[in-house]
């Protein structure tokens, strides 16, 4: 198990979609079979944006960009590199020589009371507080491992998935609390995501489903996919689709979770499960979810960004055979048509989601992008 | 330069030696703290002011002094002096100010984590809040919205709602955040730390100014303090243009030796705004006459005059601004190093009373009260002539008990050579310093030491971290005399009085124990490592590889030495004192040299063999678990 996560690992933060390809095969020519049937007046209306890409070549300090973070009219990208600051039309960059912990950023979250940013790196987490970097490590302290895969700030609670289990670090006591196979119903401790509100901790935990922790009750809780580590899909729609969790982002009482095997939406009763063939998400390979709210989602996928509104659903992504921007949109009724665009994000392995009103930031593979919406 | 020392006009004389006990005052953490009140031989109460700051209010006709030793606020006529009432507040206040409208004063009860409010219209407490660790200053926004305090235990400055005292959220700040000032709009609050940030071991301290942006609450800015490991006021002229800050400057990487060539200390003002650019450090200090412990500072309204109080050098500092910024513009950087530089702008030194802390300028800037915190009373300088035109008595016993004397002894730098320095230096607030100092009695470049905390001390000799001082006389008299002051020895009833200050220090509240004293699960799985005696393998772990057998007793030591495999290169030897546990959650940076930053580099670094405890064999919840019962000790 530890040998196909690391080559899973390696898959992620180098950017390589493995998957990718075999799946590019079967869905790109559904897109095209669709758009050739419908008329335009039948295609949904869905946000259009203007992408402008950010590579190094204008400042980025690196191509590879785990993470982003919207922080009004700033942004921050989590890079291979450190992790860069978009401010008044110019980056700066935070390496270890400022005190960042490592130079690889994988996660990033703002506290919105006070400002402060967070970033988990591959070598601890840091705090990044009116210019000052206070960085903690599993030597310095009570965190439960170096490598950060996730972080999600809630009240005084700067709660954190790593490569050890998940923990929390209480700021006001300062005391950290771990939790791993010891004191969870977690059975593997390779925690990729975390989404924590006052009411619902999530943690995405890899190879052992959804840990849920309830603040007020102070129990946790598990969901695992009803099919086992079995590669079918067995039991659609009856739990969580994959162990094999990657996201999570708890918005409005909804759970959304991704998985590399297809995503899921939980509203604390039923499940519902997406999958290539049956919605409109490019690939079951999905890096990261993001919830806008109850019915609202995007997705980061290995094979480009995705909207679904409840109902309909967007691709943006260069396209896969040609490399041009596309977009396509998908009906209720699965009909799937092209939108005309000139611009698309820098890549289609998405690694990161931010929003800024009505634009969106996303960390791709080859660099960061702005999605100006358009009216 | 015009320079010249005035002497106080009514300060104490010859002291009043009266016998005393301490009492009692209130229990906390296992062990009773006492406050220093002094018994007299003849059974009376000896209940001291200790003032700390003062304030007028916005029509001038009165006068707030806060008491921090009778814990009190002092009202008094601002013109007469004449006292007008006596409000109790909380425990060791520290600060306090009026809200802008004048109709509230707030006051950081530091022991016991309040902040009083007081109507200033019926002079009465009208609310009393809980706070968080050790609040030290307290400032509202012009709007009365939210209410900035500086927490120096847990190193933030909490935002509370200005009307209900809620705390909404606590922003990051340095450590040891002591002293919130306004500028001139009230646009920004700047945040200063009386201990220094954590950088690399070995390697100069550094502190900050934290600015908060009072309309987001939200930190906006660090001015960065390089060299400086204390920072205490910070005052600004009133067009806003200039911002001044007292620091402390510390050359500790340096053998102290050079006490000689006034290489203990800078005592010194950073300045920092429009007016000057980027932050210029300037000394205070000249040969031979040393502005030890900066404190309180002011600015006159016409920006013409900065006066400095140096509490250990009990004295006022009078900095002339234009010359000042003059200076200031032509040496960038840090200029901690010049001895000669202050005679650029330094024009005055006027001596005041024992320790003076906080100081406020009459609306018109014609006077300037300086608050002597060990001699109960309150210089009036004419800011005109620079004299002290009036000493204000306040109320309060005129009989000098031994503590009170071993407390001025503490905090005067008179008895160091050229009086640089004093025990209060490196113990603030008699505490300790988060600092590593060589000492040349063990050779230079040998054997750094971290400097302990003193407080709770009684009863945890020998001293030094070899053990090398069976008592206390030895270490705060011989010990001190020849390293430390190499100018004066103590008579021996100061000496004594000294002592036994030193030994009545009480242990500050320990904020990681519940008010019940009782452990939480998580404190109890820790305590359950700490008193172990089976490793998690079933081994017997030998008695001495306990941690319960080192740190036995309520404070935590044997008084015995041992090697805990920690010794360095620089190092004579590994054998090294059994320190207390008092308060070692705040006491960072750890182990004998300060080499561990943090309580857990203590076993996750430094304890390779399992020489400091048996610990290797604990998971990283269970050190965790451990660390957090120490924090409760």
């Amino acid at each position: 198990m530890k040998a196909i996560l690391r080559i899973a690992m390696a898959v992620m933060l180098l950017g390589v979609p493995a998957g990718a390809a075999a799946q590019a095969k079967e869905a790109t020519p559904r897109v095209h079979k669709a758009a050739n049937s419908v008329a335009k007046s039948s295609i949904p209306v869905m946000p259009h944006f203007r992408f402008e890409n950010f590579t190094t070549a204008n400042g980025l300090p690196d191509d590879h960009v785990f993470s982003v973070l919207v922080d009004g009219d700033r942004i921050w990208a989590g890079t291979e590199n450190g992790l860069g600051l978009y401010e008044n039309q110019q980056w700066k960059a935070f390496t270890t020589k400022d005190g960042l912990a490592h130079r690889a950023v994988l996660s990033l979250a703002l506290d919105k009371r006070t400002g402060d940013v967070w970033a988990g790196t591959m070598g601890g987490l840091s705090r990044i507080s009116g210019g000052r970097i206070d960085t903690y490590t599993q030597l310095n302290s009570g965190l439960s491992n170096d490598v950060v895969y996730g972080v999600s700030v809630e009240g005084e609670n700067v709660w954190v998935a790593t490569a050890a289990g998940g923990c929390k670090l209480d700021l006001h006591t300062g005391e950290w609390s771990l939790y791993n196979e010891r004191n969870t119903p977690m059975v593997e401790i390779w925690v990729y995501g975390v989404s924590a509100t006052p009411t619902k901790v999530y943690y995405a935990v890899w190879g052992s489903g959804v840990l849920e922790y309830d603040q007020q009750k102070k129990i946790w809780d598990k969901y695992e996919d009803p099919d086992g580590e079995n590669e079918m899909v067995l039991f659609k729609d009856q739990g969580l689709i994959h162990e094999i969790t990657t996201s999570v982002s708890y918005v409005d009482n909804i759970l959304w979770v991704a998985t590399y095997f297809g995503d899921s939406r939980y509203d604390g009763r039923y499940w519902h499960n997406f999958l290539t063939k049956d919605s409109g998400l490019p690939s079951n390979f999905t890096n990261v979810i993001k919830g806008v709210d109850a019915n609202r989602a995007w997705f980061g996928t290995d094979k480009g960004l995705a909207y679904y509104d409840g109902v309909n659903w967007a691709v943006y992504r260069p396209s896969l055979t040609t490399g041009k921007p596309e977009m396509t949109v998908r009906n209720a009724k699965g009909t799937v048509s092209p939108v005309a665009v000139s611009t698309a994000p820098a890549h289609n392995y998405v690694l990161g989601i931010d929003f800024q009103g009505n634009d969106i930031w996303v960390a791709t593979a080859k660099g960061l992008s702005h999605g100006i919406h358009q009216p | 330069m015009n320079r010249r020392r005035h002497n106080a006009a009514g300060a104490l004389g010859g002291l009043a030696a009266v016998c005393a006990v301490t009492l009692g005052v209130f229990a906390w953490n296992g062990r009773t703290a006492r406050a220093s009140v002094g018994t007299g031989r003849t059974g009376e109460q000896l209940e001291y002011a200790s003032p700390v700051e003062a304030l007028f209010s916005p029509d001038g006709t009165r006068l707030y002094v806060l008491c921090q030793e009778s814990a009190q606020v002092r009202v008094l006529d601002a013109k007469s002096y004449e006292p007008v009432k006596s409000i109790a507040v909380g425990t060791v206040p520290r600060g306090f100010s009026l809200s802008p409208r004048g109709d509230r004063l707030f006051v950081a009860n530091s022991w016991d984590d309040t902040i009083s409010v007081i109507d200033t219209q019926t002079l009465e407490v009208a609310a009393t809040w809980p706070v968080a660790s050790e609040p030290s200053s307290v400032v509202e926004d012009r709007e009365g919205k939210h209410l900035f305090v500086a927490n120096r235990i847990s190193n933030d400055v909490a935002v509370l709602d200005a009307q209900t005292g809620a705390e909404e959220k606590r922003l990051a700040a340095g450590r040891g955040a002591s002293y919130i000032t306004a500028s001139p709009d009230g646009s920004k609050l700047y945040v200063t730390h009386v201990y220094p940030n954590a950088t690399p071991h070995r390697t100069a301290p550094a502190s900050e100014i934290t600015v908060i942006d009072t309309a987001r609450a939200v930190v906006v800015d660090r001015i960065a303090l390089p060299y400086v490991a204390h920072g205490f006021h910070v005052a600004f002229s009133a067009d806003g243009r200039l911002g001044v800050a007292t620091n402390m400057h510390p050359k500790n990487l340096v053998p102290l030796a050079h006490l000689e060539h006034g290489g203990a200390f800078a005592d010194t003002l950073t300045l920092f705004g429009v007016d000057v650019g980027k932050p210029v450090e300037v000394p205070l200090d000249e040969l031979e006459l040393y502005a030890a412990r900066p404190f309180g500072i002011a600015i006159t309204p016409d920006k013409l005059r900065i006066f400095v109080t140096c509490a250990g050098s009990e004295m006022v500092t009078v900095v002339d601004v234009p010359r000042l910024i003059r200076y200031a513009r032509t040496h960038p950087g840090s200029n901690a190093q010049d001895m000669s530089a202050s005679a650029n702008y330094v024009v005055e030194r006027i001596a005041v009373g024992h320790d003076p802390r906080g100081v406020v300028l009459t609306r018109d800037g014609s006077k300037l009260l300086v608050a002597n915190r060990l001699e109960d009373t309150i210089s009036v300088i004419d800011t005109k002539t620079d004299r002290v035109a009036a000493t204000i008595a306040l109320a309060g016993p005129k009989k000098m008990s031994v503590q009170r004397h071993g407390e001025q002894t503490f905090y005067t730098a008179r008895y160091s050579f050229q009086g640089q320095i004093g025990c209060a230096n490196c113990h603030i607030d008699s505490t300790f310093d988060g600092l590593q100092w060589d000492l040349e009695p063990d050779g230079f470049g040998r054997d750094i030491v971290d400097n302990r905390p003193i407080e709770d001390v009684k009863d945890t000799e020998p001293f030094k971290w070899n053990g090398g001082n069976p008592n206390l006389p030895t270490e705060c008299g011989p010990r001190t005399e020849k390293y430390f002051w190499r100018a004066e020895n103590y008579d021996s009833l100061t000496l004594t009085d000294l002592v036994v200050y030193v030994r009545g220090l009480p242990a500050r509240p320990n904020r990681w124990r519940l008010p019940g004293r009782e452990l939480t699960a998580t404190q109890e799985r820790g305590q359950a490592l700490f008193v172990r005696d089976v490793d998690k393998f079933g081994n017997l772990i030998p008695e001495a590889n306990r941690c319960v057998y080192c740190h036995s007793g309520p404070k935590g030591t044997n008084q015995k030495s041992f090697d805990v495999g920690t010794k360095k290169v620089t190092d004579n030897s590994g054998l090294l004192d059994t320190p207390q546990l008092t308060n070692i959650a705040i006491t960072a940076p750890y182990l004998h040299d300060g080499s561990a930053p943090t309580l857990e580099q203590i076993w996750t670094v430094f304890n390779p063999q399992d020489k400091h405890g048996r610990t290797n064999d604990l998971t990283k919840d269970e050190l965790n678990d451990l660390i957090e019962y120490l924090r409760t000790r």
